[in-house]
């Protein structure tokens, strides 16, 4: 009785007999199942969120275009550019060029407050002042209610996930700017962007409404291609009298969203990681107390020729089958119930909203998967050596 | 009391599956623990907030500031107390990541809006005398490691010298404590006077105004005498109570620290249930134990009250040991380095603790000790 295909067949028989005793040990073995899904569900639900507020974040964020900010500025929130320099930001070289001039929109952004739909209280939704460069600029912006607004005009556009989490942006409503209200005419989406959080208007009109001046706040630039990238920045950095910070729209977004990222994985995965530690010991128990009941069985197995090898495998795929059992309905649980889950949040690195919704990827299904697996060996791990080190002679005594 | 050796000698028998059993509650009292600290740093601020006072900002944003001139009109309402203005800079100090805030204020004004704040007499007296002088709060000074007499640079670029350039220099002439966890130690507050001369535009304007009112009870009538007042102007103004202020920083998060605290719910129950059911086991083990005790004399009564106590002592051992880690792990300060600034474990949390882990054991033991009581004895026996 030797040789891989024996050694195999003891493995899949007493596998067999552990996953046949499982009914009589029910409890138990829903306690563990439960602990293992609970902490697969809890991670893959934390972490959706962080996933979730990162593609909104990122989505719209491409390699051929920029955003210049004042040197210093690390949000359109602080910076401050004034008319000219946006002009010669405009007239740089590597800006791509449509039938009105260059493709660069000179832009305000402040932030108003709207009650948010779920509190019903205030929140910081931005409001961004446009040139009506900025449909080619962004190139992925899509009209889907009412109509487009009139450049001059107070009126604005609301993005859908704006309109969704805040009070008053459907089209119709309206917002309230200094003493006049602003009727919503329409409602865009931006590929699922940050822009898509945002309500739009004419810049002109932003500027005299908040007593801004001829001033804006940054430029968002089309460039010819990617790798105009280089040479436009050198030539902003080499101008005299600019004091300017060109980024990469991608760059620029993806910086924008490290800090509430980190944050929500930290807690995560601190969550998550603690919670493993206790479906580990509820698993150990589990599977000590199996092997317990089952002493004179796995004696009467060695007795019989059954490896020790043998023993120790099956009663960790027994454990193993149990938690990735446990881990299907976890991740299961997380995706019914978090995925697409829409809501917004503060991101204090531009001291606004974000709407956004979570998303339970595959690849986080599958860590999950992982830490159900690696929770589930542990807890096999320990009593199956147990059982392989039994005096044969002494557990059969107790028959 | 003399059958706690007993008890004792009933957990030791099975010494691995009591360890386990008291880790795996450990790790749930742990997971309470930091959710309350959590929470606590969520809504902390509300907790600072007096009942007494008011901020007004402009209506429409809290990013426009309101014209200083207001103050004087301000003061004249009937019922204010006193006022004080703090305008938020927004400069970096070092890199991005380094986040805290740095307010332009005028020092006698909000010392006294904030009594909590312990300033020490020659440090308030230095932040007087000199223009360019700047008070931080412990936490932040701890951070970076900041001494008095410290030049602290810092660069803004919502505020710009009249030369254009960003950089402010700040001799930071004291360091001031809470006299509670709940006052908000991270700050670096600095002159307004000397803010509002350096700048380039704005001049004239402040962030926001904090308010003292008289009669806490009439609070809601001020603010909106507060409102009527700037009602029609340019800047129009939106008063409400502090508390109400913070609280709506704590919704801008939104429904998101209602999802956590769910989250961390569901995980404390899971584990709950997992430790639950390792005691009944145990207790399903002896049964012809309890039915060799009952035989020789012990009531039903002493049976349950044992395996009560048995449950509740590994509950309260665990929830004991759990609480104290997390105290020991919060007491090491905020994970994220800044982003939290109350990150602290409340008392009334800590009792609640205890309790819940006692009302563990209880729930645990309960149904086991009432099978142990009902047990008849000729039945227990026989399985034995």
């Amino acid at each position: 009785m030797t040789g891989p295909w024996t050694w195999l067949l003891q493995v899949a028989a007493v596998t067999r007999f552990g996953l046949m005793s499982v009914p009589r040990r029910l409890g138990s073995v829903v306690a563990t199942f439960v602990g293992i899904a609970g902490v697969v569900a809890v991670l893959v639900g934390i972490l959706s969120m962080a996933v979730g507020f990162k593609m909104a974040m990122t989505a719209s964020g491409s390699d051929d275009k920029a955003i210049i900010l004042r040197s210093g500025a690390d949000s359109e929130m602080v910076s401050g550019l004034d008319h000219e320099t946006t002009r010669a930001i405009a007239d740089a070289p590597g800006v791509a060029r449509g039938a009105q001039g260059p493709l660069a929109s000179s832009e305000l952004y402040v932030i108003i407050n709207v009650p948010k739909r779920s509190t019903g209280t205030d929140a910081n939704v931005p409001l961004r002042g446009l040139d009506p460069a900025a449909l080619q600029v962004r190139g992925n912006i899509k009209l889907l209610a009412g109509r487009m607004n009139e450049w001059g005009k107070n009126e604005v556009i609301a993005g859908v996930g704006a309109a969704q989490e805040f009070g008053g942006l459907q089209v119709g409503g309206s917002i309230k700017v200094g003493r006049s209200d602003w009727p919503v005419v329409g409602l865009f989406s931006a590929g699922g962007g940050t822009a898509e959080s945002e309500i739009w208007t004419d810049g002109k009109v932003l500027q005299a409404a908040f007593n801004r001046g001829d001033t804006y706040q940054s430029v968002y630039v089309k460039l010819n291609s990617p790798g105009a990238f280089q040479p436009f920045t050198n030539y902003l950095a080499n101008k005299p009298g600019l004091n300017v910070k060109p980024a990469r729209e991608s760059d620029y977004f993806a910086e924008h969203s490290v800090m509430l990222t980190q944050l929500i994985n930290t807690l995560g995965v601190l969550i998550a990681f603690l919670m493993a530690a206790g479906a580990v010991f509820g698993a150990l128990n589990t599977m000590y107390s199996a092997v317990a009941a089952r002493t004179r069985e796995i004696a009467t197995l060695r007795a019989l020729g059954f490896g020790s090898g043998a023993i120790v495998v099956s009663l960790m795929l027994e454990s193993l089958a149990v938690a990735l059992a446990g881990g299907c309905i976890g991740g299961g649980l997380a995706y019914l119930a978090f995925n697409n889950f829409h809501t917004s949040t503060m991101n204090w690195q531009s001291f606004s909203q974000v709407a956004f919704a979570f998303r339970v990827t595959p690849g986080l299904l599958l860590r999950g998967m992982i830490w159900a697996a690696v929770i589930g060996l542990i807890g096999g791990f320990f009593p199956a050596l147990r059982a392989a080190r039994l005096p044969i002679a002494s557990a059969l005594r107790e028959l | 009391m003399k059958f706690l050796p007993l008890i004792w000698s009933n957990l030791k028998r099975r010494k691995l599956r009591t360890l386990l059993t008291v880790l795996s509650i450990l790790v749930a009292f742990m997971l309470f623990g930091l959710l309350s600290a959590i929470k606590q740093a969520l809504v902390g601020g509300v907790a600072m907030a007096g009942a007494d006072r008011l901020i007004v900002r402009h209506k429409v944003s809290l990013i426009i500031s309101l014209p200083a001139s207001y103050q004087q009109r301000i003061d004249k309402i009937p019922g204010v107390a006193a006022s004080a203005h703090l305008t938020w800079f927004g400069g970096i100090y070092q890199d991005p990541k380094n986040f805290f805030p740095q307010m332009a204020t005028v020092p006698e004004e909000i010392l006294a809006m904030y009594p909590k704040v312990i300033l020490a007499p020659e440090q308030k007296q230095a932040w007087l005398n000199s223009r360019n002088a700047a008070v931080a709060g412990r936490k932040t000074a701890e951070r970076f490691g900041w001494k008095i007499g410290d030049r602290i640079p810092i660069t803004s670029a919502i505020w710009t010298h009249a030369d254009g350039t960003q950089l402010w220099d700040f001799d930071l002439v004291g360091i001031f404590d809470g006299q509670d966890k709940a006052t908000d130690t991270t700050p670096l507050w600095f002159r307004y006077d000397c803010f509002d001369e350096g700048r380039q535009y704005d001049k004239g304007h402040v962030g926001w105004y904090i308010i003292r009112v008289k009669d806490s009870s009439q609070a809601v009538a001020i603010a909106t005498r507060i409102d009527d007042e700037f009602a029609n102007s340019p800047a129009e103004t939106k008063t409400e109570p502090e508390g109400a202020f913070v609280q709506s920083f704590a919704k801008q998060i939104g429904n998101i620290a209602l999802i956590a605290e769910a989250i961390m719910g569901a995980v404390f129950f899971t584990i709950l249930l997992v430790a639950g059911n390792t005691m009944a086991q145990s207790v399903r083990e002896r049964t012809g134990e309890l039915g060799a005790l009952k035989a020789i004399g012990f009531t039903n009564v002493q049976v349950l009250c044992q395996v009560m106590a048995e449950s509740c002592l590994l509950a309260l051992l665990g929830g004991a040991l759990g609480l104290g880690l997390s105290w020991l792990f919060i007491l090491h300060g905020d994970p994220t380095h800044g982003l939290l600034p109350f990150f602290y474990f409340p008392v009334n949390d800590l009792l609640t603790g205890l309790g819940i882990s006692l009302a563990l054991g209880a729930a645990a033991g309960i149904f086991p000790a009432l099978q142990a009581m009902r047990l008849r004895v000729a039945d227990a026996l026989r399985r034995m």
